[in-house]
């Protein structure tokens, strides 16, 4: 029914998806799956026209198509069910449903009455018995999820893509959304399902697609394949990146973390972190994997001083019992982090690169109570030296540089406080695979020179490629500890996973 | 040198506020000859003093990505306080006690009224996360209040010629408001340019979670600034006050306009983190020529109003365009 042929699609300077071909039928729940960053989300985007740029041919119904906007992606037929909610919450059901689609009458006025009577025959046919003109606010998630997909199937779509639907919902809102999908491919429908969690397509979905390093790699039936085969279908890439060389090191302990917990910022008496204990050693790289929403960035912040009021447990660093309140207590205390959000959180994107990578240590360079030009330029150019920051002049503003020389500035601006430990969220996102490179290098100098290291990522190959221990986190339980030397590809992924899935999938 | 247009072109946006007064100088000069004479020049430098005081704290505020809309009633309950204090002081009748204040110290209260009614601004700000915007609106009508309260709707005059000193004098050859003004304006630009708290306020107007993840005490630097602002709009009110011998209780009514008005002609951003303390007085003075130009050539005071406002709206869109040619 849709037919994707030789997509390719670049952002400034890296390819996201290369000459992918697909296809999805009627009839028929197929699943994408893939690592993140393997091009799932921007190829969903290209088909539903969030994209409109990209080479290739996409054919629906045997048409070429080109949808230049949402819009007329929907209006021929196809509809995307974003991961994230886009709803207005302080409007009711029926008013988000038809937002820019309202009905009216002759007068011109609103056909409140229309619209409430179709959104009632939509709750229906999703059996969500609830009065449509409840504000979106006061629904569970679950139910959110659901008007997300009566907004999807008010014009009637013949394709529906839903992108990550259950990350958010409970298990009992995943059956419901499992027996709505069931009754979608009774009417015929194309369903195409991204999602990480592996064990649920065996449940939902009849075909499968797979995505690596943006290319499609293999399509086939979900009958007679099992999860480990798929796993490795997802991972089995060469592995040709540098692998950590175990130093000689006399690993002293640097950072120790026991019981560590976080409370949920809403609903209190869950637990964001669950008891999360583990140590780092001088000199060592630990890397951090986990899918999204397992708690590794909620980590990093607690151990940082972002969540004094819901966190509890034991930092020790250096043997001293810290456990920071503000991030400012925890660069006294030798801490340091880049963030995941570069943009946001890493940089002031306004200010120039010696602004930037001054700004955490103001007071050295300051002399008799004012800022010192002289000593400020001087800071910057040894680290644009150290780091090769490519920048015109230590003057320029940090938003006209690459995603990798800004990171560079990110990390300069850390080492300049002689941070023990360095904790580094998602450090290669975004970036080219040359500076890359130099970042992976980079960690491990700082490594060998005695900081310690605490790495999160999404990324397997560049957790294998520069840690030497992986500990994996799930659902905010530390899962696994792996030293590198036992670590695979599938068995980081394994532990990954979410246990609550597949101990249902299994009952 | 060839001026190309790429050498030129920084040329004109970085001075573009002072081309913009010239050209508006030069126009009202030719338009009357009142306009360029000594006695007009001082008039106009004393007049915008006030402005300037406030805006500077303003300017600070804005640049945290801030807003104060109560600097016209701080200013007028400080300068009635002063004025208060120096002529009635505090008398207490049930001990049959009358506590005096000097001139200094009249004038010190005044200011730290200011001081404390912006500290308060940045305590609601900080502690409960409200908006900047409905915080200061809140000081707004609590500081005309009490300064209603506090002068009993009437003003206070006769506040002998030592403190109209301050309004009214002149040292060196130049007006004393002047000179306050201009060692205010130096203090700010050495605080923006040369110290942490400077720096801070920067980033804290470009990102704040980025600042906060460098270790900024977010809190504070807010809570200095609007305590900054306050005490700043209190000094401009005993400018006000002393220049018209009396604190009236209606004083600086819709100040915090005019005062927005310099900010954002000057080229501070609204949205923090960009502009600079010597804009801001660039823009205090074309506001101030326009309204001394627009007075000299005998406009109806209702279509000043008018063009001040396309005044603004001009500058805010030639500030956009340049912002986005960087």
């Amino acid at each position: 029914m849709l037919i994707a042929e030789n997509i390719t699609k670049r952002f400034a300077g890296v390819t996201a998806l290369d000459g992918v071909c697909l296809e999805f039928r009627a009839g028929a729940v197929t699943a994408v799956i893939g690592e993140n960053g393997a091009g799932k989300s921007t190829l969903m985007k290209i088909l539903s026209g969030v994209y409109p740029d990209y080479e290739g041919q996409i054919r629906f119904n045997g048409e070429p198509v080109r949808f230049s906007s949402i819009r007329d992606a929907q209006a021929c037929g196809i509809a995307i069910i974003h991961q994230e909610l886009n709803l207005i919450p302080y409007l009711t059901i029926t008013e988000n449903i038809f937002l820019g689609r309202e009905i009216t009458t002759r007068w011109g006025t609103l056909d409140k009455n229309a619209m409430r009577i179709k959104t009632q025959e939509l709750l229906a046919r999703l059996k969500l018995p609830i009065d449509p003109e409840t504000r979106v606010s006061e629904l569970k998630v679950g139910q959110q999820q659901v008007v997300e997909m009566a907004k999807a199937l008010l014009v009637e779509s013949d394709v529906i893509i839903m992108d990550e639907p259950t990350s958010a919902i409970s298990e009992s809102e995943v059956a419901v959304l499992f027996t709505i999908i069931d009754d979608l491919r009774k009417e015929n429908k194309a369903i195409v399902y991204i999602s990480h969690k592996l064990d649920e397509l065996f449940t939902i979905a009849d075909q499968y697609v797979v995505l690596r390093d943006g290319k499609s790699i293999e399509s086939g039936s979900m009958q007679g394949i099992d999860h480990d085969t798929l796993i490795r279908k997802m991972v089995g890439r060469d592995i040709n990146t540098i692998r950590r060389r175990t130093t000689g090191h006399a690993f002293q302990s640097l950072l120790s973390v026991e019981n560590l917990c976080l409370k949920h910022p809403v609903r209190v008496q869950e637990n964001q972190l669950k008891n999360i204990s583990f140590s780092v050693r001088r000199g060592e790289v630990v890397g951090l994997f986990g899918l999204m929403g397992a708690g590794r960035t909620e980590l990093l912040e607690s151990l940082f001083g972002l969540h004094p009021k819901r966190c509890s447990g034991a930092v020790y660093l250096d043997g001293k019992s810290i456990l920071p309140k503000t991030p400012a207590d925890a660069i006294r205390s030798g801490m340091a982090l880049v963030p995941e959000d570069r943009k946001k959180d890493g940089l002031v994107l306004g200010m120039d690169v010696q602004t930037n990578i001054s700004l955490t240590v103001l007071e050295k360079i300051e002399h008799a109570g004012l800022l010192s030009q002289v000593k400020e330029t001087t800071l910057a150019k040894k680290y644009v030296a150290d780091l090769k920051i490519k920048t015109p002049s230590e003057k320029q503003t940090a938003k006209n540089l690459s995603g990798g020389n800004q990171q560079k500035i990110v990390l300069s601006k850390w080492l300049a406080t002689n941070p023990k430990l360095l904790m580094l969220d998602e450090p290669t996102r975004g970036i080219d695979v040359n500076a890359k490179n130099e970042i992976y290098k980079l960690i491990l100098q700082l490594a060998d020179e005695g900081m310690g290291i605490l790495v999160v990522s999404s990324e397997l190959p560049e957790i294998l490629a520069i840690s030497d221990r992986v500990l994996v986190m799930s659902e905010g339980i530390l899962t696994a500890e792996i030293a590198v030397s036992e670590a695979t590809e599938d068995v980081i992924l394994k532990a990954a996973i979410p246990k609550s899935m597949s101990e249902r999938v299994k009952e | 040198m060839h001026l190309t247009a790429t050498t030129y072109r920084p040329f004109l946006t970085r001075f573009q506020s002072l081309i913009a007064l010239f050209i508006l100088c030069l126009g009202i000069s030719l338009l009357s000859d009142k306009f360029l004479t000594v006695a007009n020049f001082w008039n106009v430098l004393r007049q915008i003093s006030v402005n300037v005081c406030i805006s500077t704290g303003m300017t600070l505020v804005v640049l945290t990505a801030g807003i104060d809309l109560s600097v016209g009633s701080v200013l007028a309950l400080s300068g009635a306080i002063t004025a208060g204090l120096l002529r009635n002081g505090i008398p207490i009748p049930s001990a049959n006690l009358y506590i005096g204040f000097t001139l200094l110290g009249a004038m010190l209260a005044g200011i730290l009224t200011g001081s404390a009614l912006g500290w308060f601004n940045g305590w609601a700000i900080t502690r409960f996360k409200l908006p900047p915007f409905v915080a200061t609106l809140a000081m707004l009508t609590i500081a005309r209040g009490l300064t209603m309260l506090w002068t009993e709707g009437f003003p206070i005059t006769g506040l002998g010629d030592s403190f109209t000193f301050l309004g009214t004098g002149w040292f060196l050859g130049i007006p004393v408001p002047v000179w306050l003004s201009g060692l205010i304006v130096a203090m700010a630009v050495l605080v923006t340019n040369k110290t942490r708290l400077g720096r801070y306020i920067y980033a804290i107007g470009g990102s704040e979670s980025a600042a906060r993840l460098s270790g900024v005490n977010i809190d504070r630097i807010k809570m200095a600034v609007y305590t900054i602002a306050g005490g700043l709009a209190a000094i401009g009110g005993l400018l006000v006050t002393s220049r018209l011998d009396s604190a009236q209780p209606n004083a600086g009514t819709s100040y915090e306009l005019d005062s927005i008005a310099a900010v954002v002609i000057g080229g501070t951003s609204l949205s923090g983190g960009r502009g600079s303390i010597l804009g801001t007085v660039q823009g205090a003075i074309i506001i101030g020529v326009l309204n001394n130009g627009l007075v000299l050539l005998n406009v109806s005071p209702f279509w000043q109003q008018v063009v001040k406002g396309f005044v603004i709206l001009l500058a805010v869109i030639i500030d956009k365009r340049t912002e986005k040619n960087e």
